[in-house]
Parts: C-alpha cells; structure tokens; sequence
C-alpha cells in the first residue's frame, strides 16, 4: 500500500510519556511516596495501630495529656502521647486519616458522577435542558460548603429523628462536599461534549439509530475523561480539607469517630496550656497528605497538557 | 439549443432508489433573545437548502457539486435524515424518512437505516479514537442485531479485506492509521449493514492526490460488486467526472442543472456550470475563452432577488433580476435559467 505510514501511536505512547515524565520529576516521586505510604497507613490502620481509639471501654482518663514518648513524662505505650481522653494519639491520627481520605474520595466520586452525568446530559442535549442544569450549576457556585453541610445536616435531623450523629455524620459530609464541588466536573464535561457532539464519529453512531444514552456513554464519555482525572485529582486535596473545616467547625465527624479535623479542634483547647502535641501531629499529617495530594494533581496537569512542555 | 418548455420529470427509466420532493432547510441564525429583543431585530434565517428536487436510480451515482456555502453538506444530511427537512420529502426504496436521532422509529424506517449510510468529509474526526477498529466497524451490525460473537468476528475481517486493509488491523486504533486506511475503515463501516444506498460527503477533500485516486477506485469497485447506489458530494470538478453518472449543479441552495455526466462536462448550459468548468486549470483549453469566474457566493441570509446567480452572470438582464428561474428541460438535462430558455446563451 502506498498510502503515508501511520501517524506515532498516542494514545498508547501518552502512557510512556507520563511514566518518562515522572521519573524525570523529583518532586512527583516524593509526593507519590508520601501519598502511597500515607494510603497505605489508613488502609491498614487496623493491624498496625497500637490501640483501638473507637473503643471507649479502653480509654482511661488517668492516662489523658499523656506527652509524646521522648518528653519527660512520655511512655512508649503512647508513642504520640494521648489527647484529653486518655486516647492514644498515634492510633487516632492513624483511624483519623482513614475517615478523612474515606470522606474525600467518596465525596469526589459522587461529585463527579454528578457534574459528569449532568455535564453529558446538558452538552449533549442541549437547549432548555442544558440552560436549566447551567444555571443551576452557577447558583450552587453561590453556595459554599459549609452552608450546604449545615442545610444538609438540619434536614437530614429532621427527617430521620432516630438517626444518631455517629450515623449521619458521614452520609452528611459526603453529600454536602459533593454537592459543592460537581460545579466544575459539570462545566468541564459539557464544553468537551460539545466539541465532541460535533463531530463525524457521533453522527455515524447516530445515523445507525444508536440511543442518545448508549451515545453519551459509549462514544462520548471516554472522549472527556481525560480532563476530568486530572480535577478529580486536586479536587480530593480541597475535599479533604473542606472534611477538616467543617468537622473542626462542628459539622462533621462526631468526637467518638475523630477525623483530622476533629483532633485539630480538640487539640486546638489545649494549644495554650502546654499539650502541644494533640493539634501538631493531626495538623502535620494533614498538611503532608494535602500536600503531595496536591502535587500529584498539579503534576498529572501539567504532564497531560502537552503545551506546558 | 432545443429548449421545450416542460417542467421537470423523472428523467431516470424505472423506479428510483432514492426521490428527493422539494425539499427545503433553513437555519436560524438569530441572535439570542435578549440581544434580539433590546436591540430591535428581527429573527435571522440561513436559507441552507431552497425547493430542491432529484431522483437516484438504482446503481446509479448522483453527484451533487457546487462551492462551499452552497448547501452540498445540508443535503447530505437531510438525505439520510441527521436534520429534519423544514419542507419537502425523501423518499428511499418507496419508505419516507424522517428524523432519525430522536424519537420511536417506525419499524420501516429502521430497516431503511440499516439501507443507508453514509461516509464522512473528515477521517480523522470521523473514527471514535477510543474504540478498537474492530469494534467501530462491528458497531452497526451490534445495533441492527445482524451477526454477533464469532460471525461477527468473521464479517468484520471479511470486511477489513473487502476495504483492502489487514483483518489482524482489527485490534489497533484509529490513530495507528494514515487518512487513507481511516477512510477505508469508514468506508467498512459503511458498509457492515449491508446497505444500498451510500451518502458520500466529500470523502476524499481531506486525503492527499495519490490515495484520492485509491478511495474512489475502492468505492468505485464495491458499487460494482454490491450494486450499491451513491450520492456523491464533492466541489472537485475531476472527482465528480470520474465518479459520477449524473451531475446536480448547487448554487445557493438550489439546484441550477442537471444532467448526466457527459453533458455537464461538454457541453454545460448553465452560466455557472460553464464559469466553474472554465476555473479548472486545463493545459488543453489554454486558447479558449474562458468565462471568467467573478464574485463571490452570494450571502445565503439575503439572497439576490430574481435569480440568484444574477451578480455574477454575465447574460443577466431585467427578468434575471425579478423572477426567480425554475429547472426546465433542455438538451439531455434539466436547467434553471431564464437566458438558456429564451436562447440567449449562445456557447
């Protein structure tokens, strides 16, 4: 055949690409240390704490305000120290971390679900649909988290007056997290639709009678993923910190189930009184994980966006 | 010139595949509602597509032709029913088609579909670059429920071969492909429902002089092996000539002549088939006169009136400016102008 030889492979060669990038980047392979130890810490939480800070028959409070080991007046028993309830401090920020990367990944998934989905249906569609969904969209932006986490919260309560904040709490988080961030899954997905919608491979699949749905999901959406990773990717940072703010202000995980954010709070009443270490290591771990989380998102941006090269 | 003056019939012997009644698109192209109502305008409308009408016999190949913004591309997908006509009806194998995206399809008409497809300008935007080839050119045949598992397996590499391509290609992407092969897999999928009827919409504008000529020597082929029929779109004058039994002339929306291949080539009657023929670089015409080509394409928003060639006709006078022409026989064909029927456009 003498037809031109095949253009160099992309797709495939993006997968080499962004692994070559990596190893390039110093500051890529830290924060994916990081992450991956700090993963795999909440992961395994259960088999590598040394006490069960959810089982409150265990708690003594003659051992509350324990300082950290090395301090005078430490013991190896609590090597972090223990925070007001006696709780061992190391196991805490262990389960601590767990809840919060539980909250912001669950609250990322249901986000993207939703901005996906919606973004799909309002690119795709068009027309009142579309201008319904964007102008809900831009009233959410309106509305900030918290307020959503407190709106949520209170309806939650009053619907379901059995359920016990222990219970609720995580549902509730979620759901307002993710309700705050869908925004922009939405607003990247639907201009990516559109370009896409247009073109010649979505009028094939039309012209064989393909439903709008089996359009929007077998041919459209692996076409817009790609972006769509990469915000997935910095918004679990902003997720996790958002899950830190609203339990430090009250909204979020209840004191028996300590998030990061709850330990920052509790730690936060004894910061003038000398136990320094309750808010420190809750606080370091945070900025660590948001850190490197941040990092990597910043890192796959930058990587898959082939004009920053 | 005979000239009689009979309005235009079914010039082709038999029953046609393919009957295009008056039809007739025009798109909004207003600005938004708010902008529209503060600023004191009016709705905009784009006359794409204005009153127009032809048949396609079986095994036959229709060429429509004309300069962009002449409504080549809106009557590709009117034709096969991506937009809904605003008037006028196609009719393909006696079964009217409508709008084929949206809404309950008649069983009919989902036959009808299965009978007609189309190949598209732009090879690369044309393949989804996420599905394997196997899986594009299997995708039809999955929707009409035709073959599945390993039949299908087997009719695509049949296909793959029919295209001139590997069966073994089946596992790569879109993008491991030059436009040319691409072309190939649009045209195998074209071809997986076994249809009849194939809407080509300028499919070689995008490839490269040496595999032009390879893509329509293929369709070229497989129109003899499977009978099949075709309405070629294309603004390539050579391309037409080679492909094409009959010839529509597109000017602004309308069809200004029709008639079989031979004729538009030697002898064309119409004003602007002669001004398009004389812009093709031939070394052989380098003595003749040529009727310059002069102007521009008329603005589809605000058609001249009368006839809409007239700016740019150099046999226009008082009638041409008032009263639109409508296709008449004349010669072998069918021509809508006012001087080619009063005998005014001596060659």
């Amino acid at each position: 055949m003498s037809e031109l030889p095949a253009v160099a492979p992309r797709g495939r060669l993006a997968d080499s690409d962004l692994l070559a990038a990596f190893l390039r980047s110093r500051v890529a392979m830290l924060a994916a240390l990081a992450t991956l130890l700090i993963f795999a810490a909440a992961a395994f939480a259960p088999l590598i704490a040394p006490h069960d800070p959810y089982d409150l028959a265990s708690l003594s409070l003659l051992d509350s305000l324990t300082p950290p080991a090395w301090r005078a007046g430490g013991t190896t028993t609590y090597l972090l120290g223990t925070d007001d309830q006696g709780r061992d401090l190391l196991s805490a920020l262990l389960y601590g971390t767990r809840i919060s990367l539980a909250v912001g990944f669950a609250s990322v998934t249901f986000a993207a679900v939703l901005g996906i989905s919606l973004g799909l249906v309002a690119g795709y569609v068009g027309g009142v649909v579309d201008a319904v969904i964007m102008r809900i969209a831009d009233v959410q932006l309106t509305f900030p988290a918290i307020l959503i986490a407190l709106l949520i919260d209170g309806t939650v309560r009053g619907l379901l007056p059995g359920l016990t904040r222990e219970e609720s709490a995580f549902g509730v988080l979620v759901l307002s997290i993710g309700l705050s961030f869908w925004v922009q899954y939405a607003r990247t997905v639907r201009g990516s639709t559109l370009v896409e919608a247009s073109k010649e491979y979505v009028l094939a699949a039309r012209l064989i009678g393909l439903s709008p749905v089996t359009i929007m999901a077998r041919h459209i959406l692996p076409n817009v993923l790609g972006p769509v990773l990469v915000i997935a990717a910095i918004n679990l940072a902003l997720a996790i910190i958002t899950e830190a703010t609203l339990s430090f202000l009250g909204v979020g995980m209840p004191p028996t189930q300590p998030s990061l954010g709850m330990l920052i709070r509790v730690g936060q009443d004894y910061l003038f009184s000398g136990e320094w270490w309750i808010i420190v290591f809750p606080g370091a771990m945070l900025a660590i994980l948001v850190l490197s989380v941040n990092l990597l998102g910043d890192f796959l941006r930058d990587a898959l966006n082939p004009k920053l090269r | 010139m005979p000239v009689d003056g009979g309005a235009m019939t079914d010039p082709v012997a038999g029953d046609p595949l393919v009957a295009v009644e008056g039809l007739a698109k025009a798109f909004d192209v207003s600005a938004p509602w708010l902008d529209r109502t503060l600023g004191g305008e009016g709705r905009r409308l784009l006359r794409a597509v204005a009153d127009v009408s032809f048949t396609i016999g079986r095994g036959e190949t229709f060429a429509l032709v004309g300069e962009s913004g002449s409504g080549k591309s809106t009557i590709a997908r009117l034709v096969v029913g991506l937009i809904e006509a605003d008037r006028g009806t196609v009719t393909i194998d006696g079964v009217a088609i409508g709008r084929v995206s949206m809404g309950r399809a008649s069983r009919a008409l989902k036959t009808l579909r299965r009978r007609m497809q189309m190949i598209f300008q732009d090879p690369f935007a044309s393949l989804n670059p996420r599905m394997r080839v196997d899986a594009i050119v299997g995708e039809p045949m999955r929707a009409f429920g035709l073959a599945r598992g390993r039949r299908r397996r087997e009719r695509v590499a049949a296909l793959l071969t029919a295209v001139g391509l590997d069966p073994l290609d089946g596992r790569r992407f879109p993008h491991e492909f030059s436009g040319g092969q691409r072309q190939r897999i649009s045209i195998a999928r074209a071809l997986a429902s076994e249809p009849l009827f194939l809407v080509c919409d300028e499919p070689t504008s995008a490839l490269d002089v040496s595999v032009q000529a390879q893509i329509l020597n293929l369709l070229k082929d497989l129109q003899a092996e499977r009978g099949l029929t075709f309405l070629f779109i294309s603004h390539n004058l050579a391309v037409v000539q080679h492909m094409a039994d009959r010839v529509g002339v597109l000017y602004l929306g309308r069809l200004v002549e029709v008639a079989p291949v031979e004729t538009v080539f030697v002898a064309p009657l119409h004003p602007y088939t002669r001004m398009l023929l004389d812009a093709v670089p031939d070394l052989s015409m380098s003595s003749r006169d040529r009727l310059r080509a002069t102007g521009e394409i008329a603005n589809p928003i605000d058609p001249p009136p009368g006839c809409a060639f007239h700016p740019r006709c150099p046999l226009a006078d008082t009638r041409c400016r008032t009263e639109p022409p409508h296709l008449l026989a004349a010669g072998s064909g069918f021509v809508a102008c006012h001087a080619v029927a009063e005998g005014r456009a001596a060659l």
